[in-house]
């Protein structure tokens, strides 16, 4: 890996923390200590259920409202503010750009997500007293979690190359919610017919299947995941992330900055 | 070894709704800097100057046409290590402090870490920031911005640099400061190209200097020659308003300024000249040979048509 | 390649290796996809296996009650169809996926037409559970009390499963009161009244069933109940003729082609498939493939344990 998409990754790290990205955290850690100090007034069993769906919902949800946030502004911004000029005027290549913001952008939410995690597992421990073998599950949620942030990250890297940061976060939110129905939409295109039908299929395989990786209500409720299907579901991440960073870089190659 | 040439770039826009009217913002220019000298590429504003350059720096690509630069072809990622970009009114990573920004850049440029540190160090003092560790480059003005600017150019020690219009926002001591390190660079045996609006500024560094206008290439030549003495004639000032007969007498045009007088006269007459002020009593202020100013030949080729300019398109005096 | 890779300058071999990789990860995720899709065959509903209070369901709908009600129409036809191909012996989730549906939209008349199909039978027909289908179609018909069809539904449940032909005759009567109801609710109201067992009045009622519904499914197991009734009907009544002939001769029909002479019958009786009807030497007649014909209560041969349904594909 060139060591300059390295630097580049830094920077836009340095850049999210900066940008005070990572506050965020106090709004979860709040989020997450009230809810288990309200839930603790019920019984044991929903209890658990509770601190687990909610903990993991906010996980994402706030992972994905800071990827497209962030994401949209990757490639535009530095357009906008002409602070492209000085660094493609060095030996830097326009792909390692992409990469070097893909990687800086995904690290910043893992590393926010593994502080989210620790809220998580406090919170649980302080309702449950105790972890259970298959409170594992979770960081199996917070895998496939992860796995969603890399699509969502170059999804909104992609929409950053050619479009308006407004423009952007439309398309990026649109494509998280689509995605999370992707199941449905496939038994949608499964009950059309001729044009539609190819159409609707299409659309129904182009779209990110959020749906697989949004494994919540399974870990909530201790449901075990087979590895094939953990396998299949990061190669299924890994080559949607690489169609989209391969979309971006195609774009962002012959772009004329103004 | 030329250190830039420019064979044939071309851009051509496509603007409006439907994108369907093209825009010559340059038409195909031909021009060959060489090493070591300092270029000076002068037009008004939208003549195509920075149009120019960013196709140079890659970040526009052109309709047609192809450039070499250091021998390279200008594509080429790895000779990006050996120029050095200064772009017009700068925008840095405001969130980051000059030597944060600096080191970014030097990794970027290929700096190896154990040079890059000192390198900045060296590097500020000579533009002239000093005190600024830890303040974030949005405190920063527009003179230091500049500064900054032509610090991340020279870092890594390149061996051509470009600056568009480096003496926009400073103060005239900050243009002084950087006309200075102009010459040094030269020096240094680098080549400069730069782009700038301002004539004087030209004059004074520019070994040779191209003039565009309107996306065409007007005329190009070294700077002594399109300066050059205008043959046979001498400029005359003296104190006061008075224009004495003997004076008109010689032929000489006159204009009054203020409260001094600028006469030329033909060179011969120089000696009748200094008399014709002594009988007056009048004091003599100046008495220079005639040159053409840059600004004149600027003003002249902005003037003429296309056609009228074919001959300027090669290298050479007009 | 290489040379031709040689030969470009470095942006058009980054343009040929992006597209390269654009094709080739999008070909890898569609293909990973449609894998891992059918590792979850449960997947759309997974979420009704966790969430089956209609309550809860509308309130995380946030209000696009109407969107999620779709969806979920959809997940119950699609788990319904998957289910009923494996010949699944429960469905459990059938219920709740049809009550979070009319919670969500109580005027999705399809999902009441459906449950009235499929929520009665028994399994592998159904999900067996009649008093589920009937708590459906009431809350159905207190939801839309000017459709006449949802009466309808209700009496076909009563008819078909609880065989409760008083209750039947009810439903339809009041059906035939609302405004714009079809005309043969009453009929339909007499003919329970009074010959409820009747191959006429079962025949008329799938019939009904057939042209009224849309759903592929639904009309599908109304074909597959008119057959019924028919070979249910022409058994009878072969029988019948054996009985008379035994009367008369003192034996049973030697063949059927003998049956066929004595009693003036126009050809070999064939069933809807086109084969021939058989005769045993005491005196039954069976149908030639049982196994063609689900819900046949007549022809079938003695011991005979019902196959998994198979569902022919008529239009």
């Amino acid at each position: 890996m060139s060591p300059r998409i390295v630097h580049i990754a830094r920077n836009t790290f340095r850049e999210a923390v900066r940008d005070r990205v990572l506050y965020n955290l106090i709004a979860f850690a709040l989020l997450l200590s009230g809810a288990a100090i309200f839930v603790g007034q019920i019984s044991i069993d929903i209890e658990r259920l509770v601190v687990v769906n909610l903990g993991l919902t906010a996980v994402s949800l706030f992972g994905v409202v800071i990827a497209i946030f962030i994401g949209i502004g990757l490639v535009s911004k530095e357009i906008e503010k002409r602070t492209l000029y000085t660094v493609l005027s060095r030996p830097v290549r326009r792909w390692e750009f992409i990469v070097g913001k893909f990687f800086g952008l995904a690290g910043t939410l893992v590393v926010n997500t593994f502080f989210m995690a620790i809220g998580v597992f406090g919170a649980l421990l302080y309702v449950t007293h105790k972890f259970s073998r298959p409170d594992a599950l979770i960081l199996v949620a917070l895998y496939f979690i992860i796995l969603e942030f890399l699509i969502i990250c170059s999804l909104a890297l992609l929409f950053s190359s050619f479009s308006s940061p407004l423009l952007s976060a439309v398309f990026a939110f649109s494509l998280f919610v689509i995605g999370s129905f992707a199941d449905d939409l496939r038994g949608f295109a499964g009950m059309a017919h001729g044009v539609t039908r190819w159409v609707a299929t299409g659309a129904a395989y182009l779209v990110p299947n959020f749906s697989a990786l949004n494994v919540i209500s399974a870990v909530a409720h201790q449901q075990p995941m087979s590895s094939q299907l953990i396998l299949q579901n990061t190669l299924y991440a890994l080559f949607y992330t690489a169609m989209a960073l391969s979309g971006a870089v195609l774009i962002f190659e012959r772009r004329n900055l103004k | 070894m030329a250190a830039i040439e420019i064979l044939g770039l071309e851009k051509t826009y496509m603007v409006g709704f439907w994108r369907k009217h093209p825009k010559r913002a340059l038409q195909p220019l031909h021009l060959t800097v060489e090493e070591g000298e300092i270029f000076g590429f002068l037009g008004p504003n939208g003549a195509g100057k920075t149009t120019t350059l960013k196709m140079l720096m890659g970040l526009v690509f052109p309709t047609a046409g192809t450039a070499r630069i250091l021998g390279h072809d200008w594509t080429d990622p790895e000779v990006k290590a050996q120029i050095g970009f200064l772009p017009e009114q700068p925008y840095f990573y405001d969130y980051l402090t000059a030597h944060e920004l600096l080191d970014y850049y030097g990794q970027l440029s290929g700096v190896p870490a154990k040079d890059r540190k000192r390198r900045i160090e060296e590097v500020l003092n000579r533009v002239g920031l000093t005190d600024i560790k830890g303040v974030q480059l949005r405190k920063f003005s527009k003179g230091m911005l500049q500064r900054a600017g032509i610090a991340q150019a020279i870092l890594h020690n390149p061996k051509l640099v470009f600056f568009d219009e480096p003496m926009s926002g400073l103060d005239p001591l900050g243009r002084r400061e950087v006309r200075d390190l102009m010459e040094q660079l030269k020096q240094e045996g680098k080549t400069v190209f730069f782009s700038t609006h301002i004539l004087s500024d030209a004059e004074a560094l520019c070994d040779r200097v191209a003039i565009i206008h309107k996306g065409e290439l007007r005329g190009v030549g070294r700077v002594e020659d399109l300066t050059a003495t205008v043959q046979g004639k001498v400029e005359v000032i003296w104190q006061g308003t008075q224009i004495p007969a003997s004076m008109k007498a010689l032929g000489a045009e006159c204009h009054v300024t203020g409260d001094t007088v600028r006469a030329v006269i033909p060179e011969n007459q120089q000696d009748a000249a200094i008399d014709a002020l002594r009988r007056e009593r009048i004091r003599l202020i100046a008495l220079t040979p005639l040159r053409t100013s840059l600004e004149a030949y600027f003003v002249e080729k902005l003037q003429t048509t296309p056609t009228q300019n074919a001959a300027g398109k090669t290298v050479g005096a007009v | 390649m290489m040379g031709l890779m040689m030969t470009m300058n470095a942006r058009q071999r980054t343009t040929v290796i992006a597209a390269v990789s654009l094709a080739v990860s999008m070909t890898a995720s569609v293909l990973l996809l449609r894998h891992i899709d059918r590792m979850r065959p449960q997947a759309s509903i997974e979420d009704v296996l966790y969430i089956n209070s209609p309550k809860m369901v509308k309130r995380a709908s946030l209000g696009f009650d109407g969107l999620m009600a779709c969806i979920y129409w959809t997940r119950t036809v699609q788990y319904f169809g998957h289910r009923h191909f494996e010949y699944a012996h429960t469905y459990n989730e059938l219920a709740p996926l049809l009550e979070i549906t009319t919670t969500l939209d109580p005027h999705m008349l399809p999902a009441y037409q459906f449950g009235a199909s499929f929520l009665a039978p028994r399994p592998p027909g159904g999900a067996g559970q009649p008093e589920r289908a009937i708590h459906l179609m009431e809350y159905g018909i207190e939801n839309n009390p000017d459709n006449w069809q949802l009466y309808y539904n209700l009496g076909f449940v009563y008819y078909t499963e609880l065989k409760n032909y008083r209750k039947a005759s009810e439903v339809f009567d009041r059906g035939s009161k609302v405004p714009n109801a079809h005309p043969f609710m009453k009929i339909m109201a007499a003919q329970m009244a009074m010959h409820a067992g009747d191959f006429a009045t079962a025949r008329m009622l799938w019939s009904a069933t057939y042209e009224t519904a849309r759903e592929g499914t639904i009309r599908q197991n109304a074909v597959e109940h008119l057959r019924a009734v028919q070979v249910d009907e022409d058994v009878t009544h072969l029988e019948g003729l054996v009985t008379q002939f035994r009367e008369r001769s003192g034996r049973v029909p030697a063949s059927m082609a003998e049956l066929v002479a004595a009693e003036h019958l126009r050809g070999a009786p064939v069933d809807p498939d086109g084969d021939a009807y058989k005769l045993t030497s005491d005196g039954r007649v069976l149908i030639e493939n049982p196994d063609d014909f689900p819900f046949i209560t007549k022809g079938l041969p003695p011991g005979y344990k019902a196959a998994p349904p198979k569902f022919h594909k008529h239009s």
